[in-house]
C-alpha cells in the first residue's frame, strides 16, 4: 500500500453516552476511492464527520498525510480535507450568491486571486459563470450540488469525503454529478472517501469498500468482490438482496 | 417609456445577473414588490416619512414658535384659523409644538433602535452559537431583565440617572433589548446546525466570522420587524415617561409631556391633551402598519426561498 492519506485508529464518537462510532480503525491510501455501506444510522456519516472535525471524538486517532489530528482543526488541515453534503438544499447559504459562497474560503485562507479562481471553479463543475450572481434558490438541486462541490474543490484539498452527494437527486442528474467527480478525481488525483446506502453508486465509483452496521466494521470488500457476491456476513447479504430487489422493480 | 420600464424590470428580475450589484438589487426589488403588494404596509410607509419630512422641515413648517406663546391674549384658544389646533395653557400654538416634538420623537425612536438591536442581535447571536455556560449565563442576564416591567425598569434607571430625553432614550434602550436578543438566539438556533454553517466551519472560519458574516444576515430580517412593530411600544414608553415628568423637562415640546401639561384642563379644554395624543396614536399607527408589512416581505422562509 502506498501512503495513507487518511488513517483512523479505533475511532469512537459519542453523543451524551450513545456511542455513534465503535472503535472503527480504517487505512485510505492516497488516490484511493473509499466506499462506506451501511444502512441509516450506521455511522458512515458520523464517521465523515469525525473526520471532518463536526463530530465529537471520544477516543482514537485520525491520522491525514501522516500528521496527526488535535482536538482543533488548524487551518491547514482545511486546505486539505473538504467535504461534500448531502442535501444541496441544506447546504448552501439562503442569503448568499454563489459569488459569495465561493469566495468565503479563498477569503478566509487569503487568497489573492479570487476573480481568476471562482471563474475556474465554476467551469470545473460544468456551471458558466452566468451561474456566477444567483442565489441558490435560483438553481436546481443537480446544479446546488455542483457549487457544493466547486466549493469544497476551490481550496484545492488532496481529500474529499463525500456523504452521499448524490441521494438527494434523481437518476438522470445523479449519474450527471457522479461522472462530475469521477473525472475531478481523475484529474486532480484526489482520494475520496465515499458514503452512500447505494451499493450501485459504490461499486460504480469505489475501489475498495467497508459495510457498517451499528457503528461498528462488518467487512470488509473490493468492489470486484461486491459484483462477485464474494461477501461473508449475512448482513451484507441481505443489503445485496435489498438492493437487487430495488433493481428488479426498476 | 414602458418599454425602457420593461427592460430594467427584466433586468432586476433575470434569472441571471451579471453583477453582484445586479443580483443584490434584483433582491432588493423582489422585497419591495412583496411589500407594495400590501397596501397598509405602504400606509404605514407613508406616514413614517411623512414624519421624518415633518421632523426636518419643522423650522419651515411651523406657523409660530413652540416654546414663545402670548400668555395675555392667547391663553387656551379653541381650535381657529391662526392657531389650527389650538394653543395650550401658556398660550403656545399645539400644532408648532407637534411639529417640533416630532423631532425629539424621532429622535427617542431612531436612538433606541440604533443602541438596542445591535446589543440583542450580538447577544442573542453569541449566546446562541456558543451554547453551554455563555449561553447560559447571557440569557439569565436577559430573563432578568426580561422580568422587569419595562416602564417600571425605565423608571428606575432615570430616577438614577436624572430626567431628561437623554437618560430617558438610555434608559428606555436599556429596556428594550431583551427581547431581541431572545428572538436573535431562536433564530441562531434553528440555523447553526445546519449544512451550510457546518460547510463554513469546515473552510476553517472563526466563530467571529461565521456568527458575523454568516448567522447575523440570517437574523436581521426579523429582528428589523420586532424592532419596527416594538418602535410603538418604545414612542409610548417615551410618552409615559415624558407624562410623568422623567422624560423630555419642560419646555421641551415632548407628546407625552404636552399629554401632562393638557391633563390640567382635559375637562374643559380637551384639545390640549387631545391633540398629542392624536399624534402618537398615528404614528405608532404608521410604525405597526410598516412592521407587519416588512414581516411579509422580510420573512426569509417566504416565497424566495
Amino acid at each position: 500500500m502506498t501512503a495513507a492519506a487518511l488513517a483512523l485508529d479505533r475511532l469512537r464518537v459519542t453523543f451524551d453516552g450513545f456511542v455513534a462510532l465503535n472503535d472503527v480503525s480504517l487505512n485510505v491510501a492516497s488516490g484511493e476511492s473509499f466506499g462506506l455501506v451501511g444502512e441509516s444510522g450506521s455511522g458512515k456519516s458520523t464517521l465523515l464527520r469525525a473526520v471532518a472535525g463536526l463530530a465529537p471524538v471520544a477516543g482514537g486517532t485520525i491520522v491525514v498525510n501522516g500528521k496527526p489530528l488535535g482536538r482543533k482543526r488548524d487551518k491547514a488541515f482545511y486546505r486539505q480535507v473538504q467535504m461534500v453534503f448531502q442535501d444541496p438544499y441544506g447546504s448552501l447559504h439562503p442569503r448568499q450568491t454563489v459569488d459569495r459562497l465561493l469566495l468565503e474560503p479563498l477569503a478566509i485562507h487569503g487568497f489573492e486571486d479570487t476573480e481568476k479562481r471562482i471563474l475556474r471553479a465554476l467551469d470545473e463543475v460544468g456551471l458558466g459563470s452566468g451561474f456566477r450572481f444567483r442565489y441558490s434558490h435560483q438553481l436546481s438541486g443537480g446544479q446546488r450540488q455542483r457549487i457544493a462541490i466547486a466549493r469544497a474543490l476551490i481550496l484545492e484539498p488532496s481529500i474529499l469525503l463525500l456523504d452521499e452527494p448524490t441521494s438527494a437527486l434523481d437518476a438522470s442528474v445523479q449519474a450527471e454529478v457522479l461522472n462530475l467527480l469521477e473525472q475531478i478525481r481523475a484529474d486532480r488525483k484526489l482520494t475520496f472517501i465515499m458514503v452512500s446506502h447505494d451499493l450501485a453508486v459504490i461499486t460504480h465509483m469505489c475501489d475498495r469498500l467497508m459495510v457498517m452496521q451499528n457503528g461498528e466494521e462488518v467487512e470488509r470488500l473490493t468492489a470486484s468482490d461486491l459484483v462477485a457476491r464474494r461477501v461473508t456476513k449475512d448482513y451484507t447479504r441481505n443489503l445485496l438482496v435489498a438492493s437487487e430487489g430495488f433493481k428488479r422493480s426498476a | 417609456m414602458s418599454e425602457t420600464m420593461q427592460t430594467r424590470r427584466e433586468w432586476l428580475l433575470t434569472e441571471r445577473p451579471a453583477s453582484r450589484l445586479q443580483a443584490r438589487l434584483g433582491r432588493a426589488y423582489l422585497t419591495w414588490r412583496r411589500f407594495t403588494a400590501n397596501k397598509l404596509a405602504v400606509v404605514g410607509l407613508l406616514i413614517i416619512l411623512a414624519l421624518c419630512l415633518v421632523a426636518a422641515l419643522a423650522d419651515v413648517l411651523a406657523p409660530h414658535s413652540p416654546y414663545i406663546g402670548d400668555l395675555a391674549n392667547s391663553r387656551l384658544l379653541f381650535p381657529d384659523a391662526n392657531h389650527w389646533l389650538g394653543t395650550d395653557g401658556q398660550g403656545r400654538d399645539i400644532l408648532s409644538r407637534l411639529i417640533y416634538g416630532s423631532r425629539l420623537t424621532l429622535q427617542v425612536v431612531v436612538l433606541v433602535a440604533i443602541i438596542a438591536a445591535p446589543i440583542g442581535l450580538l447577544v442573542g447571536t453569541v449566546a446562541g452559537y456558543a451554547g453551554g455556560w455563555v449561553d447560559a449565563v447571557l440569557m439569565r442576564i436577559t430573563d432578568i431583565f426580561l422580568a422587569f416591567p419595562k416602564l417600571v425598569l425605565a423608571l428606575a434607571f432615570v430616577a438614577a440617572l436624572g430626567p431628561g430625553i437623554g437618560n430617558a432614550i438610555i434608559a428606555i434602550a436599556i429596556t428594550s433589548w431583551p427581547p431581541y436578543a431572545r428572538i436573535a438566539r431562536a433564530e441562531t438556533l434553528t440555523v447553526r446546525n445546519s449544512d451550510y454553517i457546518a460547510a463554513v466551519q469546515l473552510m476553517g472560519a472563526s466563530p467571529t466570522r461565521i456568527v458575523l458574516r454568516h448567522i447575523m444576515p440570517l437574523c436581521v430580517s426579523s429582528l428589523i420587524v420586532r424592532v419596527t412593530l416594538d418602535m410603538a411600544g418604545i414612542i409610548l414608553t417615551a410618552a409615559g415617561l415624558g407624562f410623568l415628568g422623567l422624560g423630555a423637562q419642560p419646555p421641551l415640546p415632548e407628546w407625552g409631556a404636552m399629554i401632562a401639561a393638557g391633563r390640567l384642563f382635559i375637562l374643559d379644554q380637551w384639545w390640549v391633551a387631545a391633540a398629542p395624543g392624536f399624534a402618537i396614536l398615528i404614528v405608532s399607527l404608521g410604525f405597526n402598519l410598516l412592521g407587519d408589512g416588512l414581516r411579509d416581505a422580510l420573512d426569509p422562509r417566504g416565497g424566495s426561498q
